[in-house]
């Protein structure tokens, strides 16, 4: 964890949780794990505080806990899961177009209070759904459309359920998750068994401690099975998309939908974190894509065609059943960072500097006086931009001694460009801009947050009063410049709000790219 | 080796043209102060993708934002104790309650379920035992002067070998007993808020008859 993601993930904290909070995960991140007294103390927080803050944080699925040898009980901050939040919007989005305006509320809801029983969400759900309807005219919308939703959600494997928590043998919980086997997080409730709490797939010792406690809790029809989101399931689909996007802007729109069909074929017989996807014969994926769509032999075509390709996304690996092809994932993304990074380049340091970038990611290694050559641009010019790329960290060197004594004067010095170094570099780049978009927004929010609230004000009244000339009144209590510096100052926000969004579609590209890249290494060792 | 490690004079040992300057240009000039907060950006950023997409998760970001703000997860700084006590206040602690979240316990470890305290017995409390305090120390003060009438019978016996000392300790004791002896009168006799001694029942007063040879009274 870099400082800049430290900054970010506490940003993040203050603007959804309060000042506590964040104070609370600023100790965490910087010295997790750590039991509930040395928290308190340290943050100096009252201790009554600090528990209500560690609930909502465990609630959150920010915080674990889990039991130290000694035997009490230490928690520890998860930044991956603070970092997600930035991506929320990108998956409520995701479900409205796959599933529709309900599967968006119910995610929305979801998201919001992080481990949730399912008949309380499709309650919530059905609440708001049915307001809206009835606001508009239309007919109410029954409660197994919602859990029909649910239902798909939950079976694409875009919601998974909450592990049951570790007890102890005095029955107490000690620690947050049981790994069990993946199938039964995903396992759907019966639902016919709605009302009754005590005879279901809950362990024996969790239905015993409810019981003797004697008080019901107030939501308890779901059986205590909680649900949540399954972060991974999004960042792959994610991930698909790009290459999909990727492809059909280099070829062709069909070549995206070929790949998009071999993608959702090799879900299912993947693993999670391969760098290449098991190989699919040619007939599997004729039968995975739509049916019209086009006949068998210009599939080959395509097939070989995107084999081709500089890319390389796509490679042939056999030929039994018609040819069989894997999608090559880890390349796929490097391809994409190093569109990304020649893109940073250019728009930093000029297009002639992406020239000699370029060059070198095509040539590996060269001296300064074949970059000269290669590039086509006047050597002293050259030599320029290269020193000033060098300076910034995009090139480095690498030194090949031709004698044994390492003399500088026979050493051939060669550049070249690491592009895991450079992407870890733009990667902290991104979270350094993220964080300043972020920070900007909330001094420009409360600098003017006078005039804002006053804006508000207006309008509401403006709304509720029901004669015209009263109306223009109340509206004309702004005066002009103040109405321009509102118009200003929110554009200012929308602005920054946006460029976050755009930040974080690069931070996913690098750090998916970084993740798999860690993952390779682990594979080759 | 005479020119190692001195830079690009004469004696450099190395063959200067591949580093890729020659011998008589100028090398940029030193750093002497950290690089500016704001540089100025040889380039303007290009503007951004528009989308619908986009436009729609701006406002779905900002929505759920709003949503997390009035959550019961955002804790608000807890507020500065009041110092005198207001009307409003009971209007605006209702306010503040937005919608609390109670935790399900069989999923947290134990030790983060809040204290309950109860408050209304230990309210009453205390003024019961400033009373009984009252009365104890009244009591208390009854049975010191016993004490000390005692320590006077015992002091009055070494008087005869140590006077100085014993005086003194005597006009204490005597103080003390005056003391005592008046505040026994202000407090006990009647418990009343009134001290005794500024009420005047009327006793005394045709005891003055004597000195009508002062004069007049006006």
């Amino acid at each position: 964890m870099t400082r800049r993601q430290h900054d970010v993930c506490r940003f993040l904290l203050f603007q959804q949780f309060g000042e506590q909070v964040s104070v609370v995960g600023k100790y965490l991140l910087q010295k997790s794990p750590s039991p509930l007294h040395l928290i308190s103390s340290e943050t100096h927080l009252d201790t009554e505080q600090v528990k209500k803050i560690l609930c909502i944080l465990i609630q959150q699925n920010i915080v674990t806990f889990g039991q130290h040898k000694r035997g009490f009980i230490e928690y520890s901050i998860r930044t991956g899961e603070i970092l997600n939040r930035l991506w929320f919007p990108k998956y409520i989005y995701c479900a409205k177009t796959l599933y529709g305006d309900a599967a968006e509320l119910l995610l929305e809801d979801v998201l919001q209070r992080g481990q949730v029983q399912m008949s309380k969400v499709i309650e919530v759900v059905m609440q708001r759904f049915n307001e809206a309807l009835e606001t508009s005219g239309k007919q109410k919308i029954s409660e197994s459309f919602v859990v029909d939703k649910f239902s798909n959600l939950v079976r694409t494997h875009f919601l998974q359920r909450c592990l049951d928590p570790i007890k102890s043998e005095s029955n107490k919980v000690v620690g947050l998750e049981v790994t069990g086997e993946e199938e039964t997080l995903y396992r759907l409730p019966d639902l016919s068994r709605k009302r009754k709490k005590s005879h279901d797939d809950g362990p024996p010792a969790k239905r015993s401690k409810s019981e003797v406690e004697g008080e019901r809790p107030a939501d308890d029809e779901g059986d205590g099975i909680f649900w949540r989101v399954n972060n991974e399931r999004f960042h792959q689909m994610f991930r698909d998309q790009a290459i999909v996007q990727a492809i059909s802007s280099k070829i062709d729109r069909s070549a995206g939908e070929v790949l998009r069909a071999m993608l959702r074929v090799s879900e299912v017989k993947t693993a999670g974190m391969a760098t290449v996807t098991t190989p699919i014969s040619v007939t599997e994926i004729f039968n995975a894509l739509p049916k019209d769509l086009m006949a068998r032999p210009l599939l080959e075509t395509y097939l070989s065609l995107i084999c081709d390709d500089s890319t390389n996304f796509l490679s042939k690996v056999g030929d039994s059943g018609g040819g069989m092809y894997s999608i090559n994932i880890y390349e796929a993304l490097a391809q994409l960072v190093k569109a990304h990074i020649e893109s940073v380049v250019q728009e930093r340091f000029g297009s002639k500097c992406l020239r000699i970038f370029r060059v070198l990611l095509l040539k590996k290694h060269l001296e300064q006086k074949q970059i000269e050559d290669f590039v086509m641009i006047s050597a002293k010019e050259a030599k320029d931009l290269l020193y000033t790329l060098f300076s910034e960290n995009f090139i480095t060197t690498t030194e090949i001694s031709k004698t044994p004594d390492h003399a500088p004067s026979r050493t051939f010095y060669l550049f070249t460009v690491n592009i895991q170094h450079v992407a870890s570099m733009v990667l902290n780049r991104c979270y350094k801009a993220l964080y300043n978009a972020m920070v900007k927004k909330e001094t420009e929010v409360n600098e003017h947050r006078r005039l804002l609230d006053k804006q508000e004000r207006m309008e509401a009244i403006a709304a509720s009063v029901e004669d015209a000339s009263q109306r223009d009144e109340i509206l004309n209590t702004i005066t002009p410049s103040e109405q321009e510096q509102i118009i200003k100052v929110r554009r200012t926000i929308q602005m920054l709000d946006h460029s976050e969004l755009q930040i974080c579609e690069g931070i996913f590209i690098l750090e998916m790219y970084l993740m798999y890249f860690k993952q390779r290494q682990k594979d080759k060792s | 080796m005479a020119g190692r490690g001195r830079g690009r004079g004469k004696n450099v040992s190395f063959n200067v043209e591949a580093l890729g300057f020659g011998r008589g240009e100028a090398l940029p000039g030193p750093i002497s102060q950290p690089p500016p907060l704001f540089p100025t950006a040889d380039f303007k950023p290009v503007p951004f993708q528009q989308s619908e997409e986009y436009d729609y998760m701006l406002a779905l970001k900002q929505e759920f934002l709003g949503n997390m703000r009035k959550s019961p997860f955002f804790l608000q700084a807890s507020h500065k104790r009041k110092d005198i006590e207001r009307y409003s206040d009971k209007y605006q602690a209702a306010a503040e309650v937005n919608g609390k979240w109670k935790p399900d316990w069989r999923r947290l470890p134990a030790e983060l379920k809040p204290r309950v305290r109860k408050k209304t017995k230990s309210s009453i409390k205390p003024s019961v035992k400033v009373k009984s305090k009252v009365k104890l120390s009244v009591e208390d003060v009854s049975k010191t002067l016993e004490e000390l009438e005692k320590k006077e019978v015992d002091q009055g016996d070494e008087e005869e070998e140590e006077e100085e000392e014993g005086g003194k300790k005597k006009e204490e004791g005597e103080v003390e007993e005056e003391e005592d002896e008046i505040y026994d009168e202000e407090d006990i006799e009647e418990e009343t808020d009134y001290i005794l001694s500024y009420f005047d029942n009327g006793e005394e007063y045709g005891n003055d008859d004597d000195d009508a040879d002062e004069g007049p009274v006006y």
